[in-house]
């Protein structure tokens, strides 16, 4: 069964007189399982198809099931709660609350249930989702006290604790060193393979778009590529070689 | 989400940014603080009035002379002498409702001990003034029917008077001179504290009535006739039949303006009351006015802190937060500063309105009315004030929120 299932998706912009269209037309499938990088220049409509996908907006046509679900036609709070429960989002400048600890952040979605998690069970979830992420010792902190690349795991931990379908990273490694960045691969190869958990990965790295087994690249608003990644980059291994090169 | 969740989110993102926290809650704090203290010293002096009157006796009725028509001109109260002794006493015994009267006398003078002198107010009475005004006797005695009726040289004086003219010594059986007569000095009266106007009553000297008139004044006029109902249901009662007593003997016609008029203690105590009411009034305005910047000071943080949490609220949305969600949390957090800085304003205003108690001569009344009053007041104020930002923070756009830097 596919996750996505978009088609014909298509957002005009509307400022006063002038309208861009930033994307004209998208099929995507992804089915469950599958580790999507999405690629593209700037203003190529990557963007605008993550926050569709990750049901943040609405398109202006197409349409968009998620999970077997027709979602372009919801209200606002009918998307939260979607994403609440379905979507788990991991962003370049990690988003954390300011001033929170790593388990309040992790906390913050199971908080927004609709049907309300006991709160035994929610610290149990929040400490495992850290656990999970190797931050098992730094629940207190708060994102000051840590470093990006452990920022970057409290977010993804706190985008599993709702066990969603569909992960969404956006650019998760942007901000972090290029040892940070496989590190964080490892964790998302990982969950994609160990938990079956779907991952769609917007980069415009080329080199961390290699650790998906699939790259769609968009130009113009419009899908310019659709290919299957030959020769796919296991993190594990490449966090091995970076070790033996650093001896 | 369940309210619980909502205040536990809100007391979160409170408790994150401590100062702003407190910083908004000052004017909330200051407002609601004023507002009790003001109130408190209002009433405070409300009661010290209505305490003032009540001293006066309780079931007292006083009977002027005045208000007479005289080819158009009025004269008002004291503006003539048309009671008259007989009249006090045609009371007391036509009028079943009353059970004292006195007719009383003033003058000022000055009293003469050894080589200290002293001006006061003289005042003459008839035996059962003490009881009228229920004021004790708290050395010797007070002159009696005997000394009425001889017009005796007997004084009783007030705390004041003795204090000036005997310096802390035993007053009773000296001998004083009023206006150059010599008087025996029989008793001393309890203090009684300020009147209503801010006089002490207690600077006083009380002889026979009788005396007073004949060897003092040298006049026979009565200045006023107090009357003491016999008992509180009875004064409206007793006015009626003061009134029917002197319309006769004052052979008022019917549509004729009486020359006298008749206050109860009710009615000054109305009076009075009025204008303290007015005042505190007056008070509680300014302050509530403080208690309005308070709020609007609310509102302009809850702004800005919602334009600074932009992100946050994007964070927030993104996560699954509804705009209801969102809309509460802000309107919580608006709630929970305007009644915590309510809560310490009561305090802060009950510590207030004691520390203005040892200033001024009113003892504070910080009534649970103003207490419930500030409170509901800052929990409008927090609702009110706090719903803009909130409505505005829940419209925002996800995409945009998670956006801005």
């Amino acid at each position: 069964m596919n996750v996505i299932d978009a088609s014909d998706l298509t957002r005009t912009y509307v400022t006063g007189e002038v309208s861009v269209t930033a994307l004209k037309g998208v099929d995507i499938a992804v089915p469950e399982g599958d580790f999507v990088a999405i690629m593209g220049p700037s203003g190529s409509g990557k963007s605008t198809t993550m926050n569709l996908l990750g049901c943040l907006d609405r398109p202006t046509s197409g349409s968009y099931k998620l999970d077997g679900v027709e979602v372009s036609g919801m209200s606002a709070d009918q998307l939260a709660e979607i994403r609440n429960q379905k979507i788990g989002f991991v962003f370049q400048g990690f988003n954390l609350l300011a001033r929170t600890t790593a388990m309040e952040n992790v906390e913050l979605p199971l908080l927004y249930r609709e049907k309300e998690i006991p709160s035994k069970e929610r610290r149990q979830r929040c400490k495992d989702a850290l656990q999970s992420v190797g931050l098992g010792h730094r629940l207190d902190h708060v994102p000051t006290q840590l470093s990006g690349g452990e920022q970057q795991r409290v977010a993804i931990a706190r985008a599993l604790v709702t066990r969603p379908s569909l992960l969404l990273a956006d650019e998760p490694t942007g901000n972090l060193d290029s040892r940070t960045s496989v590190e964080v691969m490892r964790i998302f190869q990982e969950l994609n393979e160990e938990q079956n958990i779907t991952v769609l990965l917007v980069t415009h790295e080329p080199d961390i778009a290699q650790f998906a087994k699939r790259i769609i690249t968009f130009k113009d608003g419009r899908i310019k590529s659709d290919l299957t990644v030959k020769e796919r980059l296991v993190a594990k291994q490449v966090l091995l070689n970076m070790v033996d090169e650093d001896e | 989400m369940n309210l619980w969740m909502v205040f536990r989110i809100s007391l979160t993102a409170l408790m994150r940014n401590k100062l702003r926290t407190f910083l908004t809650a000052l004017g909330i704090i200051i407002g609601v603080s004023t507002v009790i203290t003001m109130l408190a010293i209002g009433t405070g002096a409300q009661r010290s009035v209505e305490a003032t009157i009540a001293s006066l006796g309780t079931n007292t009725i006083m009977i002027f002379p005045g208000s007479s028509q005289s080819s158009g001109a009025r004269t008002g109260a004291f503006g003539a002498s048309t009671l008259t002794v007989e009249d006090a006493k045609e009371i007391i015994k036509q009028c079943p409702a009353v059970s004292n009267t006195s007719p009383m006398t003033q003058i000022n003078a000055q009293v003469v001990f050894q080589d200290q002198n002293w001006s006061t107010q003289i005042t003459g009475c008839d035996v059962s003034y003490p009881e009228i005004r229920n004021w004790a006797i708290v050395d010797g005695r007070f002159f009696t029917d005997d000394d009425v009726r001889a017009a005796a040289k007997v004084c009783v004086l007030g705390k004041v008077v003795i204090d000036n003219l005997f310096g802390g010594e035993n007053p009773i059986g000296a001998t004083v001179r009023v206006k150059g007569i010599p008087m025996r000095v029989i008793g001393q009266l309890a203090e009684k504290g300020d009147s209503a106007y801010g006089q002490s009553q207690d600077d006083v000297i009380m002889v026979p009535y009788t005396t007073c008139m004949k060897r003092l004044q040298r006049q026979s006029n009565v200045r006023y006739i107090m009357a003491e109902a016999a008992a509180k249901d009875q004064v409206d009662r007793a006015k009626k039949q003061i009134n029917e007593v002197l319309l006769q003997r004052h052979h008022i016609q019917e549509g004729e303006d009486p020359d006298y008029s008749i206050r109860t203690q009710a009615e000054f105590a109305e009076t009075a009351n009025q204008s303290t009411q007015i005042f505190t009034l007056l008070l509680g305005g300014i302050a509530s006015v403080s208690l309005l910047v308070g709020g609007i000071g609310i509102m302009n943080i809850m702004l800005v802190s919602v334009t600074e949490r932009i992100r946050e609220i994007g964070i927030r949305m993104a996560l699954g937060a509804k705009r209801k969600d969102i809309l509460r949390q802000f309107l919580v957090e608006s709630i929970v500063l305007s009644l915590t800085g309510g809560a310490i304003g009561v305090a802060l205003g009950y510590g207030l309105a004691h520390l203005a108690a040892k200033f001024s001569q009113w003892p504070p009344v910080v009534s649970l009315q103003s207490v419930i009053l500030a409170f509901t007041f800052s929990l409008v104020v927090g609702v009110f004030f706090g719903f803009y930002p909130a409505f505005k923070a829940s419209r925002l756009d996800p995409i945009q929120a998670l956006r801005n830097e």
